[in-house]
């Protein structure tokens, strides 16, 4: 398991890995937000934490079809399920290599990109903490969604159609969650929100996952 | 010692049942070839004892965890070296060590190459030096010798021969001789079988 860790890594460090696209989207969003809105810190400084969790959550989005469809293409897929490697590791592992390198990125980058954008003092902490308890949640059900669509050529656009409606909950918490804590309101509830989703979807979805991707590699 | 059973299997591509009623035992040390036309569901059939696919009736038994697979493709990823690539699947079958794969299948000189760089010959051998890592006694395999030149054709027979001959066994769907001597197993009163069943479920539905 950690071999096939390890070996994503390296994958996605590699050329042609892909491991800077979703970074450089979240970037590029974060710096053309003010010139598209207009650079009155009011008005940015309100919908900062909103733009930087809406970025960071389509950056993710953008690079969902990599995680399995790679594998697939090359045939490893097929022979890594008849390896001795129970499929709920296999995605579980595909679905942690692609936090690592999506979605860490992203949460690191956050706070940087939050002072394009004004972000108040408070929120630096606020987008950074509610970033990092709510990507595992689009990194474990993007995981899934590659693994519906596993083997439909160009499956990006049914991919994202599939995965954005699972993902509004982690959006509408992690949001609230920055914004509360931007406005010094009491965050407990969408904290708590937030960490559960994350969680059960931690738990629930290499079940989902490697069932659907057992039906797919019939 | 018998190791590989298959009882009255029927397998399916598609939902459609491609070949049926077959059975056939194979001992360790034999070696048996599958034969038939294009299409005939030859791979159907090595996906499904490789587990990949649920078959639509009989039974496969096997030891756990004997059975390795080499598919079509051989599932390397362009950007590690030779080396790499092989390091990942011993460690997926807990082996551990590749130099004698590297050394049988004659890649050592290409070791530290990324996959990508090599020919469509050389790759295949990196395919096949994967199934040498597994250590699994039981091999089935897929057109094995596509792309390779005569010789490695025959240096893949003797690694067949020499596996065959330490306990292993292995099931091949292949077209030509590899100089190995294997039983070898027609598909086609199979698929006539398969045909009938097909058409009885049309009639059904």
């Amino acid at each position: 398991m950690i071999a096939l860790l390890i070996r994503d890594l390296r994958l996605a460090l590699r050329a042609g890995g892909g491991f800077g696209l979703g970074l450089a989207f979240f970037l590029i969003v974060a710096a053309l937000v003010p010139f598209a809105v207009g650079p009155q810190a009011a008005v940015l400084s309100t919908i900062a934490g909103g733009v930087l969790w809406l970025g960071a959550l389509l950056a993710c989005l953008l690079s969902l079809d990599r995680i399995l469809a790679l594998d697939w293409e090359d045939g490893s897929l097929d022979l890594m399920a008849s390896a001795p490697l129970p499929l709920e590791a296999l995605v579980s592992i595909k679905a942690l290599a692609h936090w690592l390198t999506t979605a860490l990125p992203l949460v690191l980058a956050a706070p940087v990109l939050g002072v394009l954008l004004q972000l108040p003092q408070a929120g630096f902490y606020w987008i950074t903490l509610s970033l990092a308890i709510g990507t595992p949640a689009l990194s474990v059900i993007g995981t899934f969604g590659a693994a519906l669509t596993v083997g439909i050529k160009r499956g990006g656009l049914l991919l994202s159609i599939l995965v954005l409606p699972l993902y509004v909950p982690t959006l509408i918490f992690g949001a609230e969650l920055t914004r509360r804590g931007i406005q010094g309101m009491d965050t407990s509830t969408p904290l708590l929100m937030s960490a559960g989703i994350s969680f059960a979807c931690i738990a629930v979805m290499p079940f989902a996952s490697a069932a659907v991707l057992r039906v797919n590699l019939r | 010692m018998e190791m590989l059973r298959v009882d009255n299997l029927a397998v399916t591509r598609g939902g459609l049942p491609v070949l049926e009623g077959l059975s056939f035992t194979l001992n360790a040390g034999h070696a048996l070839v599958l034969r038939g036309p294009n299409g005939i569901g030859k791979t159907t059939l090595l996906r499904t004892l490789a587990g990949l696919q649920p078959a639509l009736a009989g039974t496969i038994s096997m030891p756990p965890e004997t059975m390795a697979y080499a598919a079509h493709s051989d599932g390397l990823k362009a950007t590690l070296s030779v080396a790499e690539n092989l390091h990942f699947w011993a460690s997926v079958y807990g082996t551990g060590s590749i130099d004698g794969a590297l050394d049988q299948m004659n890649l050592r000189q290409l070791a530290t190459r990324a996959a990508m760089s090599l020919s469509a010959g050389q790759k295949r051998r990196l395919g096949l030096a994967r199934l040498l890592v597994t250590g699994r006694k039981i091999w089935l395999l897929d057109e094995p010798t596509v792309s390779l030149d005569a010789a490695s054709v025959r240096e893949f027979g003797a690694i067949v021969q020499q596996h065959l001959q330490t306990g292993g066994l292995a099931l091949m769907a292949t077209h030509i001789d590899l100089g190995i001597d294997a039983q070898v197993l027609d598909l086609t009163p199979h698929m006539q079988a398969a045909a009938q069943l097909r058409q009885d479920q049309e009639g059904f539905f």
